[in-house]
């Protein structure tokens, strides 16, 4: 069963709006998605006629709220297969995710000759952590190097994790599209003794998630990149693993007990979700996960993967060589995050004529700076593509570019 | 909404096609680097001051048209130039792109082809690209008065 495009548009009521007489075609969505009406509406409602405080006050709207909040977890955990509820911790965003698996995880686990592994194609919000926490505890950091064609090479996966004690790496690049083997890459983590942290945040709003078919340590992602609001991530990780682990943040709701002389942590979920949480945002990240349940991600990802074959095929044959498309041809390797270099325009350029015809792509770095070096370019344009777009959005883009083309030639 | 033409003038695609001072300077020539962290742009400044004259001026590094015509523009603008005038060039510049905009500019030297970017300031995004090498100069011509 594929997907019925033009009813999905319908649910998302950005996608009607006309700027000069123009449709808005939004190719943005790697960068965070529009949000459909049962999100909007979800939130609208809980903050007219439900909003109040979660897990502290005793009144009937007090408890229903909390309902509605530890039900947003529940609905959370079943969209990616996680054992128990209490396993997935409510962040700000997957950035802030990550940030606490190596402040917390990495401060306790990690120390002078350990190493850790990350790969070439991570974005900043992986690296930088660890590169901070390395600069403290003297952990070196090791660099799983990418084959031509944008795909991880694993050629010497075993030298680089041997000894290692986190491997900590994208499902899916945000620049190249890519999509990584995790189960494969959890495996060998396991095979050196490694745990494996998986960035989730380009691949759980694009195809089925299962952290535990993965056999994942920890899996962080952003509840704005999956037609949710932005201000809310899931940090999901192992029950043993978090138990064992330092708090992140301090504050209210983190603990169990505070004396003068100390403090002692709360339980699971509570331990890591210091202060009054986004509230509001669990409830539309809630109503985005029954979204695309409904809807089901092996057709999410089925529809991606024709209107990336589509977009492929569209921009070699109108532009040729012309067109420097970046990351994997194989569509199976490859999400619609397609990012590419046109003629000797730069970036900013082309998204500049773009925009004139109402076309939003990014043009930029990505957050991934040490991708960018080994593409040899300091910027790509990026047009990433999601269950609402269409063909014709596709046709769209190419004219634009070819417009783009005319105006800049050298 | 401005259109492409109010931000892409002949005399700045121009500039962009064909770059004045295009180069490197070995030292004793300064060099300084400026970037933007958004789009990734990245622009070098070589520089040759004696007796208060910019006596010589390059440019290299990567960006889009803007960035790369203002400091194209910028150079021709400022070599052979006293130093003090290169000074007021930069602010004048800065005021014309709606940063520093407290008080009136020196308008004793003139902007020439430069007024031609005056239609970035339609376009906010882009101005970080158009006053990037003006800021990577201004830090040349300090490390060039250490």
């Amino acid at each position: 069963m594929s997907i019925d495009v033009q009813r999905i548009r319908a649910d998302f009521p950005v996608l009607a709006k006309l700027i000069n007489g123009q449709p808005l075609v939004y190719l943005d969505s790697a960068n965070s998605s529009q949000k459909p009406n049962a999100v909007i509406d979800a939130m609208t409602t809980f903050l007219q006629h439900d909003y109040s405080p979660t897990n502290r006050s005793a009144y009937t709207m007090a408890a229903h709220a909390t309902d509605l909040y530890e039900g947003a977890r529940a609905n959370v955990a079943r969209f990616i297969n996680a054992p128990r509820a209490e396993e997935v911790v409510f962040t700000k965003n997957a950035t802030e995710a990550l940030n606490l698996v190596a402040r917390s995880w990495g401060t306790a686990n990690l120390g002078e000759g350990d190493a850790i592994v990350l790969t070439h194609m991570e974005h900043h919000a992986n690296i930088v952590p660890w590169q901070m926490l390395a600069a403290e505890k003297g952990f070196s950091i090791r660099w799983v190097p990418l084959t031509s064609d944008g795909l991880l090479d694993l050629s010497n996966i075993n030298q680089l994790l041997a000894g290692a004690r986190a491997f900590s790496f994208t499902a899916m690049s945000n620049v190249l599209g890519t999509i990584n083997p995790v189960k494969e890459l959890c495996a060998l983590a396991h095979q050196h003794g490694a745990i494996a942290i998986v960035d989730g945040c380009q691949s759980v709003p694009h195809m089925p998630t299962d952290v535990q078919d993965w056999d994942a340590d920890f899996v962080a992602f952003s509840s704005h990149k999956m037609v949710g609001p932005s201000g809310i991530g899931v940090l999901w990780g192992r029950e043993s693993l978090l138990d064992a682990m330092p708090p992140f943040l301090g504050g209210g709701n983190m603990i169990s007990d505070v004396k003068l002389d100390g403090f002692t942590c709360a339980e699971l979920p509570a331990k890591f979700e210091a202060g009054t949480q986004p509230i509001t945002e669990a409830v539309g990240l809630s109503a985005a996960v029954d979204y695309l349940s409904a809807l089901g991600m092996h057709n999410v990802r089925a529809h991606e993967r024709d209107i990336a074959t589509y977009a492929i095929n569209a921009l070699t044959d109108a532009f040729g060589d012309d067109i420097v498309i970046h990351g994997s041809r194989d569509i199976e390797k490859r999400g619609a995050t397609i990012s590419f270099a046109y003629r000797d325009v730069h970036p900013h350029d082309v998204s500049q004529v773009l925009d004139q015809h109402n076309v939003c792509v990014r043009a930029g770095h990505h957050c991934a700076k040490p991708l960018m070096r080994l593409l040899g370019a300091n910027a790509t344009v990026r047009a990433s593509f999601y269950l609402y777009n269409t063909n014709e959005e596709v046709d769209a883009l190419v004219s634009a570019l070819a417009e783009a083309g005319d105006f800049f030639t050298l | 909404m401005p259109g492409l033409e109010d931000l892409y003038r002949e005399i700045i695609l121009d500039h962009y096609k064909n770059p004045r001072n295009r180069g490197t300077l070995e030292p004793p020539a300064v060099r300084s680097e400026g970037h933007n962290p958004l789009c990734g742009d990245e622009i070098e400044v070589f520089l040759i001051v004696n007796n208060d004259i910019v006596e010589d001026i390059k440019i290299a590094g990567q960006g889009c048209s803007i960035s790369q015509s203002s400091a194209s523009m910028m150079s021709a603008a400022v070599k052979g130039k006293p130093v003090e005038q290169a000074r007021a060039l930069i602010s004048r510049f800065k005021h014309m792109m709606s940063i520093d905009e407290e008080g009136e500019p020196d308008t004793s030297t003139p902007l020439g082809d430069l007024e031609a970017l005056q239609g970035v300031v339609k376009f906010p995004v882009r101005i970080k690209c158009a006053v990037l090498s003006w800021n990577t100069l201004s830090e040349a011509l300090d490390i060039a008065a250490e």
